[in-house]
């Protein structure tokens, strides 16, 4: 067997190879997005994987292929699931034809997401199998186990990683794909399955029911599920990457490591506190475990000690085993010299060529208020702009902006949206600001890609995740058709052409749409030339510092009479968009003659 | 046979990952279990960049606890001082001088840490510092992309595995025209730790 180095999301797609999976779908969105990125160019030939507009157009379309009679898998983020969770709530009822597993990346911690939610919990409310892997080798097995379970149990799996198992790579040995059908039959007509019309779907809830239980019974001998015997003071009950820490903290221990989190194996459980005299659940975010534990009436320790917030890395996990007995002293942790408290922080910016620059300028000089929504843009919330003062979820912006307006907000107020965004969850909510009539502009940043994730194709795109050919659905057309009377397309890296779209549209007295186009700074390939600020003209004024572009540093040199730092520009990261030369009110930047950009094209 | 642990800290866009991951498939090819962790931020490029490598007999956490780790492998100066809570009494420190100031120094609300100050967090927190000016080498090379090869090529030498591990792991990583410059700056990378004096 072939041994390799994979992170987990690596591994998935391997496992989704070797489980026979046929079909791939998702919506990009950390740290799940290389899962299908993966499958996309590894396993071209035999994995179909597309982008689908979004989350639950993905389990949709999952759900089909499934029924079809071919093994498929969804990804998703963990706020994603949100948006998946409709379509999976009934594909629970129907069952499918063939193997159908969801992954759900969760983000404990919250490097890259709106909030910390637990995903386990939509097992409990859909009535479906949870796997949770703790590293690589196991994010491909359990791929290949759920595709297992899905057909023997006739039901969607859930299995939940997190960006520790996403994104850290472990050794995996590599075993072979299946046999898998070239060609699917006529599709199945079974109604009373797959038609969840209420008096057919009332008869399909005892069957859901009785998995469950069923479920329930092939837990107790899981081979995913173990117990690793070793002192009987301690036991600890624990899932998923936490495990791996819990294993570095608490060396002595005995461990029921479990590998399938719902149903739970309640025997093994109570077969296990009987073994042990102080039981303990170590789980990051919410008592999932515990509390199913509790239920069964076994006495067991959690969250008192581990609270349901953040990651429990081991520094984290060592800090709390101390602080509440569980260990006497710690290894490592002998040696900490603290980082000095006063390092410049390093928070992340829109790119030296960002397409997005000049709308938060604009925002920022204009002091309107800004519905805000997920991708590179929401950087705008920072400084030098502070133009945006709302973000919540995929597409809120022009709802959010719909309800200002009619909530009578004295401000014209506008919507900042990105082009894949808006394909994902913006539509229907312009739509409703056409249909209801109110006054807002919606700004769709279109910079032809889902840049923030890793620049994924959308609709706006001319080719798809497998390098097919694809129509480019051109925004403007599109928000014509779609009842918006007032539409205008900029060039977004035309400072002026900004300006004026913008206050046209703000002057406008109903829903309008400014597209701003200009393509993302790290697809970009045209070569251009770096720029240079002229110490002689420049009069250290700042106003290309409030373009907050990280090519532009303040320089030794000082101005004489204000003794304010002049710019300079980083030729290594300027890409020569042209922004800064155009707010200059001394024409002192210009094109670094006969010197090629540097920067990342 | 006990873990070895590595950080390696750079700003996004240096390349830290690629290092990371070589570093790590270095550990593999050489016959430990490995395992590593990595942070990646909200935005592509700009942010803090860290990973944490492990190489050991069988290998549990791929994040490492502070105090543990063995090796400071920085990209950037600023980077490596955030490092420093990471690091032991024996710890080893290979440091890139070329500083990327982040966008809260340029645009002058903060003060990028003296170079003097950088030297002194770094010394009082390991055993042994070195520090290389990759980027300098990178650009004498012909591109300043190849700094993390270059620093990769000096960290080798701290290391206890055969040259040709890391030359294949590292060419297999690299696009075919990009192999002549990278065999280039892991040889410039080798023999710069020679020339420079531990401090």
């Amino acid at each position: 067997m072939n041994k390799v180095l994979l992170s987990g999301n690596e591994a998935i797609a391997r496992g989704a190879y070797e489980a026979g999976v046929q079909i791939a779908t998702g919506y990009p969105g950390t740290p799940s997005s290389e899962i299908l990125a993966t499958i996309a160019k590894k396993y071209k030939d035999d994995i179909y994987a597309e982008w689908s507009t979004n989350e639950k157009v993905a389990m949709d379309v999952a759900a089909g292929a499934a029924y079809s009679g071919r093994r498929t898998m969804v990804t998703t983020k963990q706020v994603g699931m949100n948006v998946l969770s409709d379509a999976l709530l009934y594909t629970v009822y129907t069952g499918t034809e063939r193997g159908l597993v969801i992954i759900t990346a969760d983000d404990p911690g919250m490097f890259s997401s709106q909030n910390e939610q637990d995903n386990r919990w939509y097992t409990k409310l859909a009535k479906i199998p949870l796997l949770e892997p703790a590293d690589s080798q196991e994010a491909k097995d359990f791929v290949v186990l759920g595709i297992g379970l899905s057909e023997e149990f006739d039901t969607p799996v859930l299995i939940r990683t997190t960006m520790r198992v996403s994104h850290s790579k472990s050794i995996v040995l590599e075993g072979e794909r299946p046999s898998v059908p070239q060609k699917v039959g006529p599709f199945v007509r079974d109604q009373q399955k797959y038609v969840c019309t209420a008096m057919w779907a009332k008869k399909r809830h005892p069957v859901v029911e009785q998995r469950l239980v069923n479920l329930a019974r092939y837990a107790e001998d899981a081979p995913c599920n173990h117990v690793e015997w070793a002192e009987h003071s301690l036991g600890i009950i624990t899932s998923g990457a936490t495990y791996a820490y819990a294993r570095e903290v608490f060396p002595q221990a005995s461990f029921l490591k479990l590998g399938m989190t719902f149903p739970l194996p309640e025997e093994l459980i109570r077969s296990f506190a009987n073994g042990v005299e102080k039981l303990i659940v170590i789980e990051e975010l919410d008592p999932f475990l515990e509390e199913q534990i509790r239920a069964m009436g076994i006495d067991v320790i959690g969250k008192e000690i581990f609270p349901p917030y953040d990651e429990l890395l081991p520094d984290r996990l060592t800090q709390l085993a101390l602080e509440s007995g569980l260990i006497d002293e710690a290894k490592g942790m002998t040696h900490s010299v603290t980082v000095p408290t006063d390092l410049p922080a390093r928070t992340p910016v829109l790119c030296a060529g960002c397409p997005h620059r000049s709308t938060y300028y604009w925002l920022n000089k204009m002091k309107m208020p800004v519905a805000g929504d997920i991708g590179c843009y929401n950087l705008g919330c920072l400084p030098p702009f502070n133009a945006q003062h709302t973000m919540g979820c995929m597409g809120a912006s022009v709802g959010v902006l719909h309800g200002m307006s009619i909530a009578g907000v004295p401000e014209h107020a506008v919507a900042t949206i990105g082009d894949s965004t808006f394909f994902h969850s913006g539509m229907p909510a312009l739509l409703n600001m056409v249909h209801n009539q109110s006054r807002g502009v919606v700004i769709i940043m279109d910079n032809g890609t889902t840049a923030m994730t890793g620049h994924q194709d959308n609709p706006g795109t001319d080719w798809t995740l497998q390098g097919k050919d694809a129509p480019h659905v051109e925004l403007e057309p599109l928000v014509c058709a779609m009842g918006v009377e007032k539409v205008l397309t900029v060039n977004a890296f035309d400072i002026g052409e900004v300006e004026r779209g913008l206050k046209e549209c703000l002057a406008y007295d109903g829903p309008s749409v400014l597209i701003t186009k200009g393509l993302c700074a790290q697809l970009d390939r045209t070569p251009k030339t770096s720029y240079m600020v002229n110490p002689n003209k420049c009069i250290a004024c700042g106003a290309c510092l409030k373009l907050g572009c990280p090519a532009i540093v303040k320089a030794d040199k000082v101005d004489e009479k204000t003794g304010e730092p002049k710019a300079e520009i980083d030729p290594g990261l300027c890409v020569g968009c042209d922004i800064c030369r155009q707010v200059c009110p001394v024409e002192a930047i210009q094109i670094s003659k006969g010197r090629e950009s540097q920067g990342e094209r | 046979m006990k873990n070895i642990s590595f950080l390696v800290a750079g700003v996004g866009g240096q390349g830290t990952l690629l290092a990371s991951d070589i570093l790590a498939e270095v550990g593999m090819e050489a016959g430990y279990d490995v395992k590593k962790s990595d942070v990646l931020g909200l935005a592509i490029r700009g942010g803090s960049v860290l990973s944490h490598v492990r190489w050991g007999e069988k290998v549990a956490s791929p994040v490492v606890r502070k105090g543990d780790m063995d090796y400071l492998l920085a990209l950037e100066p600023l980077e490596a001082m955030r490092g420093v809570e990471f690091l032991h009494p024996k710890s080893i420190v290979l440091c890139n001088t070329k500083a990327m100031p982040p966008i809260t120094v340029s645009g002058g609300s903060e003060v990028y840490p003296p170079r003097e100050e950088v030297m002194r967090v770094l010394q009082s927190a390991a055993a042994t510092v070195y520090f290389v000016d990759a980027s300098a080498e990178a650009e004498r090379l012909g591109n300043l992309k190849v700094a993390n090869v270059v620093m990769l090529g000096a960290f080798s030498t701290l290391l206890d595995v055969p040259r040709k591990t890391w030359e294949s792991v590292i060419l297999s990583r690299i696009p075919q025209k990009y192999v002549a410059l990278n065999q280039h700056a892991f040889h410039t990378g080798c023999s710069v730790v020679k020339r420079s004096q531990p401090s």
